[in-house]
C-alpha cells in the first residue's frame, strides 16, 4: 500500500537546506487495540504526505488490548523523525520504535503464490518452490498454492520466477519486523 | 465511591466535577437526554448559541481568556458538522476544548439514520483525540480522560460522541482524580543538560532574540511572568507571534512588536540578523518564517516546545528542548542566576543600536487624514480610549485583524483572542460572547471587518439573550480587505468578488437585535463615538467607515525573506509597481 504525494514544484516556503537522501525505515508502533486506531495512523500518513510502503497490523497482547503496527516508510531522515514524533502524538499510541535506526532488525513477510500449469512448467515451479523452501499448501492437477516466508526481496524474486511458469495471483502480508537480541522494542 | 445514574446525568456530573461552570450549545434530538439532565441542576450554565460554529468559537474565547477547558454540547449530524470549523480552529491554535456530540442510538449507527453522521470519522483529523462511547460503563472514564487530554501537553479539542441509548442507560459513575492515563503523559520538565547548554549559548550571544508564541500563553500566567523575568535578566529583545501577544508587555522597551508577514521592521530584521534565536512556544509557521531558505541564516537556534513534533518540523534547530514553557523558563532563569551570568554590555549596546535604527524606520506609521478615518488610526484611538480598563479583544480575520495586532497593545496574556492558525472569518463575535460570559465586568471588543462579521452575525441574538455588552467595532471598508490587497499585489488589481455588495445597515441591524448602533465616518467625531460605545451598557455594533483603499503594511511579500519587507512608505511612492514586488514563485503561495 502506498500513499504517495504528487511531486510538487519546489516552494520558497519549503526548506531546500538540509534535506538528505531518502531512506527506507521500518517502524514498530504499539497501540491500544481500539476502534479507529488504524484509521488514525493511516490518516496521519495521508494527511501529512508521508509514504507507506508496507503496513501490517494485528493484536499482539490480548489481555492488554495491544496491537502492533509495523509500517515501512520512505523519506529523508528528518522526515522519518517527523513521522515518529507525529505518531507519538496520537493518544492511543504507546510507543514508536524505529527498528532501522536500532540496526539489523529481522524483517519477514509471508506470501501465498498461486501457480497454474501443466507439464514442464508445473515440474519447474515445484522444483523452484523447493529451492526457496516454499511449502505447498494446496494442490490440484492443474495448480499449486505455495506458502513462502522470508525477506521481501526473496519473495519478489520467487514471484518473478513464477511469472513465466503460470503465476495466477499473489497474496502478501506485508512486513513484520522485530529487533535482534534480548531487549524489547522501546 | 461510585454512584448509579444515567449516562446523561454522568455528563452533567462530570462537568461539575471538572469545575465547568459554563457550556455553549444547541439542542437536538440526539442530545435531548443531556439537555433534560441540564434542566434539573444549577451548577452548569448553558449558553444557547444560534449556530454550532458559534458554540465552538465561544468555547474557544472562554478557554483562551480563562486558561480553562472550553466546553460545547451539540447534537448529532448537522450539529456535529457545524462545529467542525471551530474544532479545526482550536486544533491549529492549541485551544483546549471538550465537544460533546449526540449520536443516533448504537443499533442505528451505520444505517444512515436521521441526523446520523460518522462524527468520529469526520473529526479524526481536526481533533487532538476523539471517542465514540458505545457502553455506558466507559462513559465516566472517557469524560474525565477527555478533559485530561484536552488540557495536557499541547492543548487541543477533544470530541466525545455519545449515542442516545447510552445517554439513557444507567451505570456506575466514579471520578478518580488520581487516575493516570495509560499512554498519554506529556513531558513538562525540560532536559536539564539541554537547558544548561541553552543558558551557556545565551550567555555567549552577541545578537540574541527571544521569539515567543502562543505556547507561552497556553502554559499559564506563570510562564508570562518568567518570560518577563528572563528578558529582564538577560536584556534580550523580545518579539512574538500573533498568538503570543500579551505574554510580554508591549510597553517594555525590549518589546520589538509582532514578527512575521505583517510584523514590524525591527522584529523581522532582528530575527534575520540575530546570532542566537530562542524560540519559546512558537512553531515556525510559514507566516512567521517567510522564505525558509533565507530564514535567519546566521543564527544558532534554540527551540522550547511541549510538542516534540514541532521541533525540527519547519526549521532545523541547533538545540531542541521538549517541555512546558513555564518549567523550562523557570530552569533558564534559575541557571542564568546561579551561573552568575551577566549580559554582554558591549555587544548589547551594538545590537540595540542596530535595532533602534530599524525602529527609526517607524514601519507601522501611516499617513493620517482629516477627511477619512484611517483604519490604523481607528485602532489606535480604540486602544488609547480603552487603556487602563480591563479590556479583552477578539478579532475576525483579515486586514482589521493585522491592524489590531499592530496598533492595539497588550500588557497581559489571555487578553487577545484571534484565529491565528486557521484564519477563520466569523471567529470574533462568538469568541467575544465566550469571553464576556467568563468576564462579565470586562470590556470585550470584537475588532471586525464588515465581511467577517456577517459570517456569524446570528450570534447577536445570543448576546441579546444573555445581555452581554459585547462591542463589535467594524472597520468597514466595503471590501474583503485582505483579499482586495492580495488582488492588488498579485492579480493586477482585478478585484474579483471581493467587494462587499449589498451590506446591511449595521446601525439598524444592531437595533433589530436590541443592541445599540453607532456609525462614524468623520475622524473628528471618532473619539466621541468610541466613548459612546464604551459607555453603552448594552451590546454595540459600531460601523466605522474607513478608507476603502488602505493596505496593511509593513509586509513580507510572499516568497521573500525577513529582510525584504515592503514598507508603507515604499508602497506610497509614485512609480513603485506593487504587482512587480512578488515574483511568479511567490504568487503560488498563499
Amino acid at each position: 500500500m502506498t500513499v504517495q504525494t504528487a511531486s510538487a514544484p519546489p516552494s520558497p516556503y519549503s526548506s531546500a537546506i538540509g534535506k538528505s537522501n531518502p531512506e527506507t525505515h521500518t517502524l514498530a508502533v504499539l497501540v491500544d487495540n481500539e476502534p479507529g486506531v488504524l484509521a488514525r495512523v493511516v490518516g496521519l500518513f495521508s494527511a501529512r504526505g508521508f509514504n507507506i510502503e508496507s503496513l501490517t497490523v494485528t493484536e499482539v497482547a490480548h489481555e492488554a488490548h495491544l496491537s502492533r503496527i509495523t509500517v515501512q516508510t520512505r523519506g529523508a531522515p528528518e522526515t522519518i523523525e517527523q513521522v515518529r514524533h507525529q505518531l507519538e502524538r496520537l493518544v492511543p499510541v504507546h510507543q514508536v520504535t524505529d527498528l532501522t535506526l536500532r540496526g539489523s532488525a529481522i524483517e519477514r513477510e509471508l506470501a501465498m503464490v498461486k501457480v497454474a500449469g501443466r507439464g514442464d512448467a508445473r515440474v519447474e515451479a515445484l522444483r523452484l518452490a523447493d529451492a526457496f523452501r516454499a511449502r505447498t499448501i494446496d494442490a490440484t492437477t492443474g495448480s499449486f498454492v505455495f506458502e513462502l516466508t522470508g525477506r521481501s526481496d526473496k519473495i519478489d524474486q520467487f514471484v518473478e520466477l513464477m511469472r513465466p511458469l503460470g503465476l495466477v495471483e499473489v497474496a502478501r502480508t506485508g512486513i513484520a519486523a522485530i529487533g535482534r537480541g534480548p531487549e524489547a522494542a522501546g | 465511591m461510585s454512584k448509579q445514574m444515567s449516562g446523561a446525568e454522568m455528563v452533567v456530573q462530570a462537568l461539575k466535577d471538572q469545575g465547568v461552570d459554563t457550556i455553549f450549545g444547541y439542542p437536538g434530538g440526539a442530545v435531548l437526554p443531556i439537555y433534560d439532565a441540564l434542566f434539573h441542576q444549577n451548577h452548569v450554565r448553558h449558553v444557547l448559541v444560534r449556530h454550532e460554529q458559534g458554540a465552538a468559537h465561544a468555547a474557544e474565547g472562554y478557554a483562551r481568556s480563562t486558561g480553562k477547558v472550553g466546553v460545547l454540547l451539540v447534537t448529532s449530524g448537522p450539529g456535529a458538522t457545524n462545529a467542525i470549523t471551530g474544532l479545526t480552529d482550536a486544533l491549529l491554535d492549541s485551544i483546549p476544548l471538550v465537544c460533546i456530540t449526540g449520536q443516533v442510538p448504537t443499533h442505528l449507527i451505520g444505517s444512515d439514520a436521521f441526523q446520523e453522521c460518522d462524527t468520529t470519522g469526520i473529526t479524526r483529523s481536526c481533533t487532538k483525540h476523539n471517542y465514540l462511547v458505545r457502553r455506558v460503563e466507559d462513559l465516566a472514564r472517557v469524560l474525565h480522560e477527555a478533559f485530561y487530554v484536552a488540557a495536557s501537553g499541547r492543548p487541543g479539542p477533544v470530541v466525545i460522541d455519545i449515542p442516545k441509548d447510552v445517554q439513557f442507560a444507567s451505570g456506575a459513575y466514579a471520578f478518580d482524580r488520581t487516575a493516570k492515563h495509560k499512554t498519554y503523559a506529556p513531558r513538562l520538565k525540560g532536559d536539564m543538560d539541554a537547558i544548561r547548554r541553552a543558558v551557556e549559548m545565551m550567555a555567549r550571544a552577541k545578537r540574541p532574540i527571544l521569539y515567543t508564541g502562543g505556547g507561552v500563553v497556553n502554559s499559564g500566567p506563570q510562564a508570562s511572568a518568567l518570560l518577563r523575568e528572563l528578558a529582564g535578566l538577560t536584556g534580550f529583545p523580545v518579539t512574538s507571534t500573533l498568538m503570543g501577544l500579551g505574554a510580554f508587555p508591549a510597553s517594555d522597551p525590549k518589546w520589538l512588536g509582532m514578527l512575521g508577514m505583517h510584523g514590524t521592521f525591527e522584529a523581522n530584521n532582528a530575527m534575520h540578523d540575530c546570532d542566537l534565536m530562542v524560540a519559546i512556544g512558537a512553531r515556525f509557521d510559514d507566516r512567521i518564517t517567510g522564505r525558509l531558505d533565507a530564514f535567519s541564516p546566521g543564527s544558532r537556534k534554540i527551540h522550547v516546545d511541549i510538542d516534540p513534533s514541532s521541533i525540527n518540523k519547519n526549521v532545523k534547530v541547533d538545540l531542541g528542548i521538549v517541555g512546558d514553557c513555564a518549567h523550562v523558563l523557570d530552569d533558564m532563569v534559575r541557571l542564568w542566576r546561579s551561573g552568575g551570568h551577566r549580559p554582554d554590555a558591549a555587544a548589547a549596546k551594538d545590537w540595540w543600536e542596530r535595532i533602534d535604527r530599524w525602529r527609526a524606520r517607524k514601519s507601522l506609521a501611516f499617513r493620517n487624514s482629516a477627511t477619512v478615518i484611517k483604519p490604523q488610526w481607528a485602532i489606535q484611538r480604540l486602544y488609547e480610549l480603552t487603556k487602563g480598563r480591563k479590556t479583552y479583544v477578539t478579532t475576525e480575520v483579515g486586514q482589521h485583524q493585522m491592524w489590531a495586532a499592530q496598533h492595539f497593545h497588550f500588557e497581559e496574556p489571555n487578553r487577545w483572542m484571534t484565529s491565528g492558525g486557521l484564519g477563520t472569518m466569523g471567529y470574533g463575535l462568538p469568541a467575544a460572547i465566550g469571553v464576556q460570559m467568563a468576564h462579565p465586568d470586562a470590556l470585550v471588543v470584537d475588532v471586525a471587518g464588515e465581511a467577517s462579521i456577517l459570517m456569524n452575525m446570528q450570534e447577536m441574538s445570543t448576546a441579546a439573550q444573555y445581555r452581554l455588552p459585547v462591542k463589535i467595532f467594524i472597520l468597514n471598508n466595503e471590501y474583503m480587505g485582505m483579499v482586495r490587497q492580495w488582488q492588488e499585489l498579485l492579480h493586477g488589481g482585478r478585484y474579483s468578488h471581493s467587494y462587499s455588495e449589498s451590506l446591511p445597515d449595521f446601525v439598524k441591524l444592531a437595533e433589530a437585535y436590541g443592541a445599540h448602533g453607532i456609525r462614524c465616518s468623520d475622524p473628528a467625531k471618532l473619539d466621541d463615538a468610541i466613548r459612546e460605545m464604551i459607555e453603552t451598557p448594552r451590546a454595540v455594533i459600531f460601523d466605522c467607515l474607513v478608507d476603502k483603499q488602505e493596505n496593511c503594511f509593513p509586509m513580507i511579500p510572499s516568497g521573500k525573506a525577513h529582510n525584504e519587507m515592503l514598507l508603507a512608505e515604499l508602497a506610497d511612492d509614485a512609480g513603485v509597481e506593487l504587482g512587480a514586488v512578488i515574483d511568479e514563485k511567490g504568487k503560488m503561495l498563499v
